[in-house]
């Protein structure tokens, strides 16, 4: 518990509870105030604007869309049930009738919720970002190590890194469609779509923050190496990668960050399934909510964001071994 | 040249560093025989290349002239049979002290000793410089002083063949380094190991070496005079304190460092030839050390 806290910057109040009362008041406050204002002017602002579908939504609005589509999902759920309960009626019935009758359980095929999205957007991206840096971190141990393949694959690097999404996005369609053909595939093409493009453009961070901090190493711990006579093996376990875990992880966040960016921008695009899907089916819907449910979209898009940052700063505090930084 | 191989000689070292300037030659016709078993000090200014010598030694240094023989092979990597304790501790920071010298000991004696007993020794090494208390602290968490003394009960757990120590007791008080010290002499008696050692301390050097190998100023340094210290061991250090001999030796030393070789850029070449003529002038060839002359 007192990890999540920190990891959500509220340490200080555990540590001291009584003595910085006031310090929790001001820290707690002034992003309080932040927060108010914001809320007044969006709410000042979206008055003003007005769309084709209405005026902006402003906070409250915003609010019970949120609330809708928490409704939404429940009767979803609801439905789901309630279609296996009346199918396992069904097939107990035929089994009753004629014992040797062969069942079939059709899965719902509803249409995904809020909450669905959020799930599949998820799962892609933490699936893009765990391809992504199982590549990234050993190519990038290598090209650190070794200085004739860090001048070979640097120009690519920096040719690669600055591409948008949009860009790989038709051509890793074609690929998957021409390339990933099978009958009863494993994963939905659309699914893989998305891996692939989130992990190639959430390559980079990794592969070069972990190349850089690969090859500065201090001399001196090289020497320590060179003296002891470490295999190759232990001198990656025992220095290179500690040594390069501080760059390593600061390449990982961005990753990540970019990871979840991409993947949006992907969803929208390619109608994949996820949350990208989501805002742009409430666009091309046009409804007089569909500003408001994209605004909880954006709201929530940007917390999850936020959310997979504290996680990456949780555990690069675990891993890191010079406890005297300060990760923020 | 038709000697025995001896156990440690450098013969005609010289070292260019590639520099943007150009090459810089930091050391010129280094030529040094070490016994089996000998203490040698280095000592001269800072910057003069001690340091660059031991790293020739050590391996992690290619000399661009001449060489380095260890029992007649030559010296071109470097091992853990040449111990280092590194001017500035060299501990991965990541490790705790008894990690730090695990490191070492698994790869030395990881075959040859049980993990009990490499329990024990790397124990036992971290007591004999007082680390004992402080084994599961980081570098971070330790001060400079206890940071070298991890470094240097990490290269006496090696148990190598030869030690090279880099300012080992630099950055210690006057009661640490005393106690350290004299383990030192201990653990070198009963192993009989060969150390080279690099110091500002003259007093260290004369009580502790059987040779104080005196550089003269870069660039292009090179052994300026070479002193025999012929004190019996053991030796005691307020014993000596009032040994004329032992006075005479620190006044030796110090004539070096602050009249010969004062000026931060004194000319080589013919410097070089004085020294070479005024060593052999003082007598000072005893029959224990050959290889020192100059062979040119
Ligand atoms: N890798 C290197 N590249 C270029 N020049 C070097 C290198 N290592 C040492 N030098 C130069 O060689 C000279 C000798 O350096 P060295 O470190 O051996 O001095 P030192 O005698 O150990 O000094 P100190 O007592 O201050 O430790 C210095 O002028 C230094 O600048
Ligand atoms: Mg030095």
């Amino acid at each position: 518990m007192s990890n999540i806290l920190a990891t959500m910057g509220l340490s200080r109040f555990i540590e001291n509870p009584k003595t910085n009362f006031s310090q929790l008041g001001k820290s707690l406050l002034i992003p309080l105030i932040g927060l108010l204002i914001f809320l007044f002017i969006w709410e000042i602002g979206a008055k003003n604007v007005h769309t084709s579908l209405g005026t902006f939504p402003g906070p409250a609005a915003v609010y019970q869309q949120s609330l809708t589509l928490i409704e939404e999902h429940k009767a979803e759920r609801i439905k789901e049930v309630k279609f296996y309960e009346r199918q396992d009626v069904r097939n107990e019935k035929k089994l009753a009738k004629n014992p040797d009758a062969k069942i079939k359980v059709r899965p719902y095929t509803g249409k995904p919720t809020f909450f669905d999205q959020i799930i599949t957007s998820l799962i892609t991206v933490l699936a893009g970002f765990v391809i992504a840096s199982l590549i990234a971190i050993p190519a990038g141990i290598l090209i650190g190590l070794n200085s004739t393949l860090y001048s070979a694959f640097n120009p690519l690097i920096q040719l690669f890194k600055p591409v948008s999404p949009l860009a790989w996005l038709p051509l890793v369609t074609m690929i998957v469609s021409a390339v990933y053909v099978s009958k009863d595939p494993m994963f939905a093409k659309s699914f893989i779509t998305s891996l692939i493009t989130v992990s190639l453009c959430s390559l980079w961070p990794t592969l070069l923050n972990t190349a850089v901090g690969v090859s500065s190493i201090s001399k001196d711990l090289q020497n320590v190496s060179q003296v002891l006579r470490l295999n190759w093996f232990t001198h990656i376990v025992k220095i290179v990668l500690p040594s390069a875990i501080p760059m390593m992880f600061t390449g990982l966040r961005l990753s990540l960050g970019i990871a979840w960016m991409v993947l949006i921008a992907a969803e929208m695009l390619a109608q994949n399934p996820g949350l990208g899907k989501f805002v742009w089916d409430e666009f091309q819907n046009g409804s007089s909510n569909s500003l408001g449910r994209i605004m909880v979209a954006v709201l929530v898009i940007g917390f999850i964001g936020f959310l997979l940052d504290r996680c990456m700063l949780f555990l690069q505090r675990k891993m890191s071994w010079d406890k005297t930084v300060v990760l923020r | 040249m038709s000697q025995p191989p001896q156990h440690l000689e450098l013969t005609k070292v010289d070292i260019d560093f590639p520099t943007p300037n150009g090459p810089f030659k930091a050391l010129q016709d280094i030529n040094l025989t070490i016994n089996k078993g000998e203490f040698v000090s280095l000592i001269g200014h800072s910057g003069c290349g001690k340091s660059t010598v031991l790293n020739i030694v050590a391996g992690l240094y290619q000399a661009t002239n001449g060489g380095c023989l260890l029992d007649g092979k030559e010296v071109n990597a470097p091992g853990p049979e040449r111990a280092v304790v590194f001017q500035n501790h060299s501990l991965l920071p990541w490790l705790t002290a008894y990690e730090n010298v695990e490191l070492a000991v698994k790869q030395v004696f990881g075959k040859s000793k049980s993990k009990a007993e490499m329990r024990e020794w790397i124990e036992h090494n971290l007591s004999l410089v007082h680390m004992d208390h402080a084994m599961d602290k980081r570098p971070d968490e330790i001060s400079g002083g206890m940071k070298q003394r991890v470094g240097i009960a990490r290269a006496l757990a090696m148990e190598p063949t030869v030690m090279l120590m880099d300012e080992p007791f630099g950055a210690l008080d006057a009661l640490t380094r005393a106690h350290l010290q004299d383990s030192l002499m201990e653990i070198q008696k009963d192993l009989n190991n060969t150390v080279i050692m690099i110091t500002h301390d003259v007093d260290e050097a004369v009580l502790l070496s059987d040779r104080i190998v005196m550089m003269t100023n870069g660039p292009a340094a090179t052994v300026g005079e070479i002193l025999h210290i012929d004190l019996p061991r053991p030796r005691d250090r307020i014993a000596l304190a009032d040994d004329p001999q032992y006075n005479h030796y620190r006044h030796e030393v110090l004539t070096f460092l602050y009249e010969k070789q004062r000026t931060p850029d004194s000319g080589l070449s013919s410097k070089k030839k004085d020294e070479a003529t005024l060593k052999v002038a003082t007598g000072e060839h005893k029959p224990k050390a050959k290889g020192e002359d100059k062979a040119a």
